[in-house]
């Protein structure tokens, strides 16, 4: 799956992110349903788990991953708008506008973390 | 503007189903030049085992398409100076189609998927009833006409990767020559046509990435046309039609 | 392959989905500050029919349309068709929706 020149319109790389977002949240999370599943009878493991977010470098993981989940969120409600509303003519501003409001997202989750 | 004693270097796909590669032909730079100008002059100067497909030379029948620089257009109107890089182009046959010879690509199946999705018309009436008065204002008409101008070029066919991806299914096109049908008052088919468009091969499996939207050389939406087959696919759904 | 029905029911289950990550976002940008701990997580979550339905109904969305999600990816990106495509379709659905329950009813019951 190369990027070939007929796929570098930003329309095409909207559909690519929203696709590699999507399959890094499902790879993402069994283990965070794992994590919350240990509260059950381990909670100290929890914690442990847990604490390890207190790593400048996880806490920036998990700026990407609240990053992943807002970009398929907002991109993915541009697609239902697209597919169930009338037609809008403004689409690539559209994905721009996901992009950028999931980034001050994650930035603003990122700011709160540290 | 270049000069015309410049010369371009093309690098032209040749061969068959069985196999091919790139060969470079040295072609003399004219003014408002159009690819097919260049592909029409290595056929008579240099190499007249070229295999090509035309006809209107002027935008009307869809059968000059091909890939330059990797991405598909109409080459009667793609002039040079649009596309060149450093002198230099590429020219090759239309993705997801069979190659035929060079140039030509096999557009058997790009027409099967047209019907397929229903895109005959089908008359209510016959030659003895009185012609049905069109309101060219009303929402339907205006939604059917925005996406009639389509001269079957398969440039939309080639961009989608969906197609790539998943050879059954029916492409930008055909789905939006059903769009244009299913907003057709004068049509008896239509329980038919959205049965076809909501089959496994339907609308839904577009990913809505408008590579056909930007590369139709008639600027209609296919994309837009399939988003439209989406709704009212769904509609039917819920409303027991389908 | 992509039947319209499963297509409409990866929608409905984004649509879903939505407002509750929307909220689960908010949710943790406030309480994030200073660091997540079990207890503080369980005595938000213990007991609460609230927490437990939408947890709940968020895991039935995601184990739907992440199942459908990888279908198309699947199938499209890797050639998975027939019985093989079914079969991982169901068990990306069987495994996010026992992995969700398990997590849902240890951080409410
Ligand atoms: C929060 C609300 C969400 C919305 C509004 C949403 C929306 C969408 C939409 C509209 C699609 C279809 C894209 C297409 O066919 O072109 C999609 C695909 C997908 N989603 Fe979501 N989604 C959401 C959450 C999630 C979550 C939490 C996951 C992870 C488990 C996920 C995983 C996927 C996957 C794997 C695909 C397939 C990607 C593709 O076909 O390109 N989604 N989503
Ligand atoms: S918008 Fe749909 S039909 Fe058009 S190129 Fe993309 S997938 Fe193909
Ligand atoms: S929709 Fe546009 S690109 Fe596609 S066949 Fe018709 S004219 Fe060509
Ligand atoms: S030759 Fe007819 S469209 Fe180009």
């Amino acid at each position: 799956m190369m990027i070939k020149p007929h796929r570098g319109q930003p329309l095409w790389i909207a559909f690519l992110l929203h696709r590699i977002s999507g399959l890094g949240l499902a790879i993402f999370l069994p283990f965070h349903f794992y994590l919350l599943g240990l509260a059950l009878e381990q909670s100290e493991t929890m914690d442990g788990l847990l604490r390890w977010s207190d790593y400048p470098l996880v806490k920036f993981a998990e700026f990407g991953l609240v990053f992943l989940l807002a970009v398929h969120m907002f991109g993915g409600l541009r697609l239902l708008a697209l597919e169930f509303l009338p037609w809008n003519d403004r689409q690539k501003t559209l994905a721009a506008a996901a992009v950028a409001l999931s980034f001050l997202l994650a930035l603003g989750f990122l700011m709160r973390a540290v | 503007m270049q000069e015309p004693t410049d010369s371009l270097e093309i690098s032209v796909w040749r061969g068959d189903a069985t196999g091919g590669g790139h060969i470079i032909y040295q072609v003399p730079r004219q003014p408002s030049q159009t690819i097919l100008d260049v592909v029409t002059w290595i056929q008579r100067e240099q190499d007249p085992q070229l295999a090509y497909r035309f006809s209107c030379r002027v935008g009307m029948c869809g059968s000059c398409a091909m890939m330059v620089n990797g991405i598909p257009r109409w080459t009667c109107r793609t002039h040079v100076q649009k596309v060149v890089q450093d002198n230099q182009l590429t020219i090759e046959p239309l993705r997801n189609l069979p190659v035929i010879k060079d140039l030509v690509c096999d557009m058997s199946e790009f027409f099967t998927k047209w019907k397929a999705a229903g895109g005959q018309f089908m008359p209510r009436k016959t030659r003895q009833d009185p012609v049905e008065p069109l309101l060219p204002d009303s929402p339907k008409r205006a939604a059917a006409n925005a996406a009639i101008e389509c001269i079957n070029c398969a440039i939309c066919y080639a961009a989608c990767d969906v197609v790539t991806w998943n050879p059954g299914y029916l492409g930008p096109a055909a789905l939006n020559r059903a769009w244009s049908l299913l907003n057709d008052e004068r049509d008896s088919g239509q329980q038919a046509r959205l049965e076809a468009i909501a089959s496994d091969a339907g609308c839904h499996n577009c990913h809505s990435h408008a590579n056909c939207t930007t590369y139709c050389p008639n600027e209609l939406n296919p994309s837009a046309s399939i988003a439209g087959l989406k709704r009212l696919a769904a509609r039917a759904v819920f409303t027991g039609n389908l | 392959m992509l039947g319209f029905r499963i297509y409409l029911l990866q929608r409905i289950s984004a649509m879903i989905m939505a407002p509750l990550v929307l909220l689960h976002l908010g949710v943790m940008i406030v309480v994030i500050q200073g660091g997540l701990d079990s207890a503080e997580i369980l005595s938000r979550t213990r007991g609460s029919l609230f927490w437990g339905g939408t947890y709940g109904l968020f895991v039935l969305a995601v184990s739907v349309h992440a199942a459908i999600g990888i279908r198309v990816v699947m199938f499209e990106w890797m050639s998975f068709q027939g019985i093989k495509l079914n079969l991982v379709s169901w068990l990306v659905f069987a495994v996010l929706l026992m992995m969700g329950a398990r997590a849902v009813y240890a951080v409410v019951a």
